[in-house]
């Protein structure tokens, strides 16, 4: 055979990141030189790892995280065996065989076979639903289990745990981390930022079982929990083993390569053999082993240098500078170089815990020598910097902290905003995309918008660490140009308003709160106080008799039907109509007073009677007693429709015009029971003098000699607001009407907590006046909505929870323990 | 978490049936100590507090469940249930009881009579 015609071989052990990015450098030094064949134990063609955790959060497709199609393999001649892993190499034979039994000569081999995860040594691994969270079955498992299990336990509190728990988490599982240590990431962070990541995880709903050590996975056929040394048991369906890899060695060790921790190598990434070469998280270099992205690409260049070079090849990798994102959104965290100062070193602390920010630097011979960012990321690259070239920074010491714009400010350093970058300063360390690829893109594909850019350059389309950098980015190449983010959704748990939600329910006839939270996509299973009680009354009021009232979303006042006091007893306020009373009820109510010894008892501003300092547990017996003479809750607790003041009218009145009393008795015995925004209140004064202050209130009615005034959008409250006049009526008919209409109106189309003033102040009058006054066939709708809902509300709470037992569970204790 | 109940002057006790707390609600154990509050999250994981918001002294058991923790409906302190440490930027812990369930029945490990 002429040697001089024949390719030389190159074989790689792994079809994986580190592999396939230094066969990827080696074509663009020599495309020519190797006939490659590839090796891979996966059946799939070489994708993203990293991008694993976004495919488990949801982010994206696995179809998405290809980084090199089937084609590109053909176009570049490499042949390509997946799911046939290596099992055999023959140094002295110089070959290689696969499990298929396919043996294939080399003259250079490449070792790129990663690593695994490490497994801990205790029972029930076996057991169906434990996985480790390493390649596109674990997450595969992941995904399925998701569907049909709801909780899930990971083992490990690393980079790689938390965010297989918030993949999981939002895959809408519950989620328990167990963790070794107290602190988490513990080999990135310290106690303190350790701790602030662990509080914003727990409020995102993670579970925390700190020092942890598993000790079994137990269950039947499938797992069912995990009991840790101390005793404690943690439930789950789905056990996710991330507590660490370890670089996949036997095959070196097999063939007597040398090897530690991982395959050693030079800086030229040769093994002892040096025909053989090692890349990836199965090297050991100067005895480190790496198990991030960056290192990898680093070792990828030097390792293509040597195979496309010769003995003068003098390129050599020495060694990386680690740096750490977590690539949870919303959670910013960094750390690189050192983690605490030593003897040697000192340590500079920021410390905000009102806004969560905390930041160090380990400050050695004044240099940088470590950097750990929670919170306030945004100096990480600059910090990075200064850690990687080794910058005095003692003229500016003092000020570090505080950033580089204030150091810049200060004249102590150029001002290095995102606009002054240098074109090859790279952005992306992901997909290794540099300032000028984007700026470039940008002008090019006339981009606004982020998600334009990550299409078109895929900076920031993988971890999404940068991604702020791509937007100021963005903001300065096309200025005003950038697609301004929207304003701010319901609360922390979603970005859509209250008006794309209640949008929402009605299109997509969403009927429950977590079918709603889940085809909203919101971030917390549960949502949070906020949102809860909202979708709750947003769904009670799109489907009325037909949406159950959850009770476990309503804050504790509508809960228990009564109003919570500071000492945590309740108030309890009968309703009276129109504030008229009578001796049976006064009577009852004294009775009750004594009976349940009720230390105070009080008039109230809207015309009924308060009885103060009731225990929880003897609310329904109080209730029972109340409902014997006749009397109701006067919700005087809810979000609810709560008085309807009114003066004596022209029963009793020498001005009265018209019967003010009926008319709020009326209005009351139409409306009670209804749930609204916020409260409401009404009032109906007789004359002109407006004795019951109806301008104060929600919807106030003042009778004149031909009819009735209508008043609404009155407030008393901490912003005094005097009612709009809405239009004048003649019948009692009409206010009725009129009554239900507008209340409906503020139902459907007010935010939760919104009183009826700040509604119409943002819709303003004239809206108002448009759907009630000036379309009559939409009142009349409105008030046949308000109507049909009222069938399903006016049912006394009181007495329902005073006659049942399941029902009054709430109010006694599960149990009295001596 | 304290296990060797009887030498320390602790032990489990049966408090009641996990169904008989709501899902994403909570229940009050009566105590000599005062009372306790018993959450059970929507995974059926349960949990235990005093039933005192560090705050101002708010009971717990009367607030909305969301996630794993608890909004103290005096003043929305949101408290995690299982550490019964307050969310920053509020600063302040309610103490935990450790608890169990088995067989559907919750027990918490309280301190024991000796009397």
């Amino acid at each position: 055979m002429n040697m001089m015609h024949r390719r030389e071989r190159l074989i790689v052990v792994g079809n994986g990141m580190a592999g396939m990015r230094t066969v990827e450098e080696l074509l663009k030094r020599d495309p020519i030189r190797y006939q490659i064949t590839v090796f891979g134990a996966e059946p799939h063609i070489n994708y993203d790892r990293i991008a694993l955790s976004s495919v488990l959060a949801g982010d994206k497709e696995i179809g998405q995280i290809t980084i090199h199609s089937l084609a590109w393999y053909a176009e570049n001649g490499i042949q390509l065996c997946a799911g046939d892993p290596v099992v055999s190499i023959d140094r002295v034979a110089k070959t290689v065989t696969s499990e298929s039994g396919r043996t294939e000569p080399y003259d250079r081999l490449l070792l790129a076979a990663g690593s695994r995860p490490i497994v801990p040594p205790i029972p029930g691994l076996e057991l169906t639903g434990v996985c480790a969270f390493r390649d596109i079955a674990d997450v595969e498992q992941m995904i399925a289990a998701s569907t049909e299990h709801r909780r899930a336990i990971v083992i490990g509190g690393g980079l790689l745990g938390l965010e297989a728990a918030n993949g999981l988490l939002k895959r809408g599982m519950s989620v328990a981390v167990v963790h070794l240590t107290d602190t988490l990431m513990e080999r990135q962070l310290d106690g303190a930022a350790g701790r602030l990541l662990q509080r914003e995880l727990d409020e995102r709903g993670l579970n925390f079982f700190m020092n942890g050590q598993t000790e079994e996975i137990f269950g039947g056929e499938r797992v069912e929990g995990v009991r840790l040394a101390d005793g404690r048991e943690v439930p789950g369906d789905l056990v996710c083993m991330a507590i660490g890899i370890r670089p996949s060695i036997d095959l070196a060790r097999a063939c007597d390569l040398d090897i530690n921790r991982g395959i050693v190598v030079h800086d030229d990434l040769r093994t002892s053999d040096p025909d053989i070469f090692a890349v990836g998280e199965c090297a050991e270099h100067r005895g480190k082993t790496y198990g991030l992205v960056a290192p990898l690409y680093e070792m990828a260049k030097i390792c293509a240098d040597h195979l496309a070079g010769d003995e003068t090849t003098s390129t050599a990798y020495a060694g990386t500078i680690l740096f750490t994102k977590l690539k949870v959104t919303g959670v910013d965290v960094f750390s690189a170089g050192a983690l605490a100062g030593g003897e040697e070193s000192g340590e500079l602390t920021y410390n905000d815990t009102a806004r969560q920010i905390y930041k160090k630097l380990v400050v050695r011979d004044g240099k940088i020598d470590g950097v750990v960012l929670y919170g306030d990321v945004a100096d990480s690259n600059w910090y990075l910097e200064l850690l990687r070239k080794g910058e005095d920074i003692t003229p500016f010491q003092d000020a570090i902290l505080f950033g580089q714009s204030v150091v810049a400010a200060m004249g102590k350093v150029k001002p290095l905003s995102v606009a002054n970058f240098a074109d090859d300063y790279q952005i992306c360390g992901c997909n290794g995309v540099c300032k000028g690829t984007i700026t470039q893109a940008i002008a090019e594909k006339r981009l606004t918008t982020l998600e334009g850019v990550r299409q078109h350059t895929k900076a920031s389309a993988s971890c999404g660490s940068c991604t702020g950098l791509v937007e100021s980015l963005l903001i300065a190449t096309v200025g005003d140009a950038a697609a301004k983010p929207k304003p701010g959704g319901m609360c922390r748990c979603t970005m859509l308003t209250h008006e794309e939600v209640r949008t929402r329910i009605a299109a997509d006839a969403l009927k429950t709160i977590p079918q709603t939270m889940q085809a909203l996509g919101w971030a917390n299973t549960d949502g949070c106080h906020s949102c809860r009680p909202a979708l709750n009354f947003y769904l009670l009021c799109a489907w009325p008799g037909e949406y159950r009232d959850d009770e476990q979303s309503r804050f504790i006042n509508e809960r228990a039907h009564a109003n919570i006091q500071k000492d945590g007893t309740f108030s309890v306020i009968p309703r009276m109509w129109g504030g008229v009373t009578n001796a049976k009820e006064l009577r009852a109510i004294a009775d009750v007073v004594e009976k349940y010894d009720i230390p105070s008892v009080k008039v109230t501003g809207g015309q009924r009677i308060d009885m103060l300092g009731v225990p929880k547990d003897q609310l329904p017996a109080v209730w029972r007693d109340l409902n014997a003479a006749g009397m109701v809750s006067g919700h005087a607790y809810g979000k609810a429709l709560r008085t309807v003041k009114t003066c004596v009218g022209s029963e009793w009145c020498r001005f009265g015009t018209q019967d003010s009393t009926a008319m709020g008795i009326a209005l009351e015995r139409m409306t009670w029971g209804s749930w609204h925004p916020h409260k409401v209140k009404l009032a109906v004064s007789g004359c002109p003098r407006n004795c019951a202050e109806s301008t104060i209130k929600d919807f106030g009615v003042i009778a004149v000699d031909s009819g009735w005034e209508l008043h609404v959008g009155g407030n008393g409250g901490i912003k005094l607001r005097g009612t709009d006049f809405l239009c004048k009526v003649g019948t009692q008919a009409e206010v009725l009407e009129y009554c239900g209409a507008f209340l409906q109106l503020y139902r459907e189309e007010a935010r939760y907590l919104d009183r009826t003033a700040s509604w119409i102040e943002q819709v303003g009058l004239d809206y108002v006046k448009s759907q009630i006054v000036d379309d009559q066939a939409g009142r009349k709708l409105l008030h046949a909505r308000f109507l049909h809902a009222q069938q399903f509300a006016q049912t006394d709470p009181w007495a329902e929870r005073a006659n049942s037992e399941s029902q009054s569970r709430e109010f006694h204790a599960l149990a009295r323990v001596s | 978490m304290i296990m060797d109940g009887m030498t320390s002057g602790t032990a489990w006790r049966d408090i009641g049936r996990l169904d008989e707390v709501p899902c994403l609600g909570s229940r009050v154990v009566a105590t000599p100590r005062g009372k306790i509050a018993v959450f059970r999250t929507r995974d059926d994981r349960v949990f235990a507090l005093e039933d005192r918001c560090p705050h101002n002294g708010g009971p717990l058991s009367q607030g909305i469940v969301h996630g794993n923790h608890v909004t103290c409906p005096l003043h929305n302190w949101v408290i995690a249930l299982a550490t019964g440490e307050a969310v920053a930027p509020d600063i302040g812990c309610a103490p935990t009881i450790p608890t169990q369930v088995r067989q559907d029945r919750i027990l918490l490990l309280l301190p024991y009579a000796m009397s």
